[in-house]
């Protein structure tokens, strides 16, 4: 494979190091299909994965570090939430203030905790481990937010198709007057997807500096990682078993940057880490172009261009980034 | 503003002293939480600023590219368009001068310095058209099309100083080598800052009051940033101002990356932008698009960034102190606009 990667290896690191960002996309793909955008991602993953990590280091429980983590995820969910829900101001503007706040926040608060020994979430070995092929010992040894972050999938999969509140929250991000009208409160249903995406966020968070990048630092390494999950909620179409294969993907990305470098040993290590970026803004474009055309007939009758278009056809919430206001 | 009633002055003044109160209260708390002194801490960064003539020059080093900026972001929100990508042009101008600099065979130091000057606004509008069209042309929300065009930048630069341009002999995050003296912009004896920078950061500034007050152009972008539909209707073209709007940006965000090249690092560093795009972003929402507010709030940021620097050192505190408390002013700036909004709707 790339480098030195076998295959089993290789599927294994994706795994492991795509769950945090899984778990991050799908907090905020839950928010966005209310209809609002939380831009403070990559400020509020920071802020979790300090808190978590302080809270775990001074209790000792990684439990309570990933509850910390989720927690301080949701106490910035209620400042975007009341600011974008409650005083109709700009959600954009909303985010970026305090998408940066919470980064220097993070880096101010964490100052005393920077490169010191915490506890960390290791990956464990499955209870019939030993009956396993070597291969999948290999790619099933994994940290528990892995399943977690797998799990997570599922469960909004079933949510958002299935039940009735996954209904109710997706008709008020496309059409949050009429839902009004059939008896439900849009506001109170945004604030509860901004509260429980931004949970889901700060969890992520914490499984950076738990898990995937133990400890705290500046940087610390889950730098970007927020806007990444931003992107990867428009990649996947605010789906989540796309937004989570996006994941993955960017997840391969980086790690097979890391088999690159063996090869090209001058090159620094950051710019490998950069590379997935323009690979993002492309097949964001491809996407423009293939929902375009999918509207057009003769596009369809091609069989080939048909399932391409399906695949990268994607349509956002109707009411993303409005703020309704109640007549 | 003759008109100004002093019913309304009265509640400007309230207003001020409600947000000064709620972001003083909130850096207080994250002082104590942190168990640092609240009074001694602000004073620290007070002297840190304001202390000696060296340090009032190094916090108008810091005011320059930060003007520069917001004036060119002040033209792409007067659009309706978030050049976040503003970071990204900053570098992209720091190389395009570099690039320039770099040229051989020019012996005239200010003929390679005014190359290097254009060069930089060239670096600087190209990564800006280059958002545009990703937005205009690929419909990339130009949030997304910045930032990923922003870690390219980022990519790029570190690639430039590990390789084509490392140091003879070895290369490392400190940056490229230092410039030959003749070609740093000069500086009086005991200053940091250039009066070359200072007097293209006044003239940006008078000249992008002029455009956006004074001219069609201002008109125009005012007209598609609060109608694109209806603006279309009086043959005003969304897709060619945002274009024009957001190369001017990219060109300003340049000039910013030139100074930090030739009147500050005189070298290329991988952190040449300094984070001085996104701040310029926070400072112009702060001044609410008003270009009258943006020259003193870019003095209140720069000395806040420059006085936290010292703090590591007197008190063992994190700098990012500064973006704390910049970032507060924001939210609470915006919390009080939504405040009244919703008072004077009810």
């Amino acid at each position: 494979m790339i480098g030195d990667l076998s295959l089993p290896v290789l599927i294994a690191s994706v795994l492991t190091a795509s769950a945090p960002l899984i778990i991050i996309a799908l907090g905020e793909t839950l928010t966005e299909k209310s209809g609002v955008i939380n831009l403070s991602l990559d400020g509020v993953v920071l802020f979790s994965a300090m808190a978590a990590f302080v809270v775990a280091k001074t209790t000792g429980s990684l439990l309570l570090g990933f509850l910390a983590g989720g927690f301080a995820g949701m106490l910035t969910g209620i400042i975007v939430g009341y600011f974008s829900v409650y005083l109709h101001l700009s959600q954009v503007a909303v985010g970026f203030a305090l998408s940066l706040l919470c980064r220097d926040l993070a880096y101010f608060l964490g100052n005393p905790y920077s490169r010191v020994q915490g506890p960390t979430l290791l990956a464990g070995k499955l209870p019939f481990y030993e009956a396993l092929p070597s291969s999948l010992q290999i790619i099933l040894t994994q940290p528990l937010t892995v399943w977690f972050a797998l799990l997570l999938i599922f469960i909004l999969y079933y949510f958002f198709s299935f039940s009735k509140a996954g209904l109710c929250l997706r008709s008020v991000g496309e059409n949050p007057a009429a839902s009004f009208a059939r008896g439900l409160n849009p506001g109170r249903i945004q604030m509860a997807a901004v509260l429980a995406g931004a949970f889901l966020v700060g969890v992520g968070g914490a499984a950076y500096s738990l898990s995937l990048k133990p400890g705290w630092g500046r940087p610390q390494g889950a730098e970007g990682i927020g806007w990444i999950g931003l992107a990867l909620v428009i990649f996947g179409g605010w789906h989540p078993m796309r937004v989570a294969l996006g994941a993955m993907l960017f997840a391969f990305l980086q790690v097979s940057g890391i088999g690159l470098q063996d090869i090209f040993p001058g090159v620094p290590s950051q710019v490998f880490q950069t590379a997935p970026f323009p690979l993002m803004i492309f097949t964001l474009v491809f996407m423009h172009y293939s929902t375009k055309n999918n509207r057009k007939q003769g596009y369809r009758e091609n069989r080939f261009q048909r399932i391409i278009g399906k695949l990268f056809m994607s349509r956002a919430p109707k009411a993303i980034g409005k703020s309704y206001r109640q007549e | 503003m003759s008109k100004t009633s002093s019913k309304q002055m009265k509640k400007l003044s309230i207003d001020i002293l409600l947000g000064g109160v709620l972001v003083f209260g909130f850096t207080a708390l994250v002082l104590l939480i942190a168990g640092a002194p609240v009074f001694a801490t602000l004073k620290n960064i007070w002297l840190g600023a304001f202390a000696s003539t060296t340090k009032i020059s190094q916090v108008l080093s810091v005011w320059v590219p930060l003007t520069l900026c917001a004036c060119g972001l002040l033209f792409t929100f007067r659009a309706n368009l978030w050049n976040i990508g503003i970071e990204g042009q900053v570098i992209m101008g720091a190389i395009g001068a570099m690039a320039a600099l770099r040229i051989p065979g020019i012996e005239n130091p200010v003929l390679i310095t005014a190359l290097a000057f254009f060069a930089s606004i060239i670096g600087g509008s190209l990564w800006g058209l280059f958002a545009g069209l990703l937005k205009t042309k690929g419909g990339v929300h130009e949030i997304f099309g910045g930032l990923g065009l922003n870690f390219v930048a980022q990519g790029f630069i570190l690639w430039l100083i590990f390789g084509p341009w490392k140091r003879p002999g070895i290369a490392s995050m400190s940056g490229t080598e230092l410039l030959p003296r003749e070609l740093w912009l000069s500086t009086p004896p005991g200053w940091r800052v250039s009066i070359g920078g200072l007097v293209i950061g006044v003239s940006v500034l008078i000249l992008t009051w002029l455009l956006l007050e004074k001219s069609m152009l201002g008109l125009k972008l005012t007209a598609i940033g609060q109608n694109p539909r209806a603006a279309r209707l009086y043959d005003i073209s969304p897709v060619a101002h945002y274009l024009q709007s957001i190369i001017i940006a990219g060109g300003c965000a340049g000039i910013a990356g030139f100074l930090q090249v030739t009147a500050v690092y005189h070298r290329l560093i991988p952190s040449i932008s300094s984070g001085y795009g996104y701040l310029a972003l926070l400072l112009v929402m702060l001044a609410g698009y008003r270009i009258s507010l943006v020259p003193f709030l870019a003095l209140f940021f720069a000395a806040l960034n420059v006085g936290a620097i010292q703090l590591p050192i007197v008190l063992q505190l994190d700098s990012a102190l500064s973006g704390v408390i910049q970032g507060c002013c924001v939210l609470s700036t915006l919390f009080i606009i939504g405040i009244r909004q919703k008072r004077k709707q009810s």
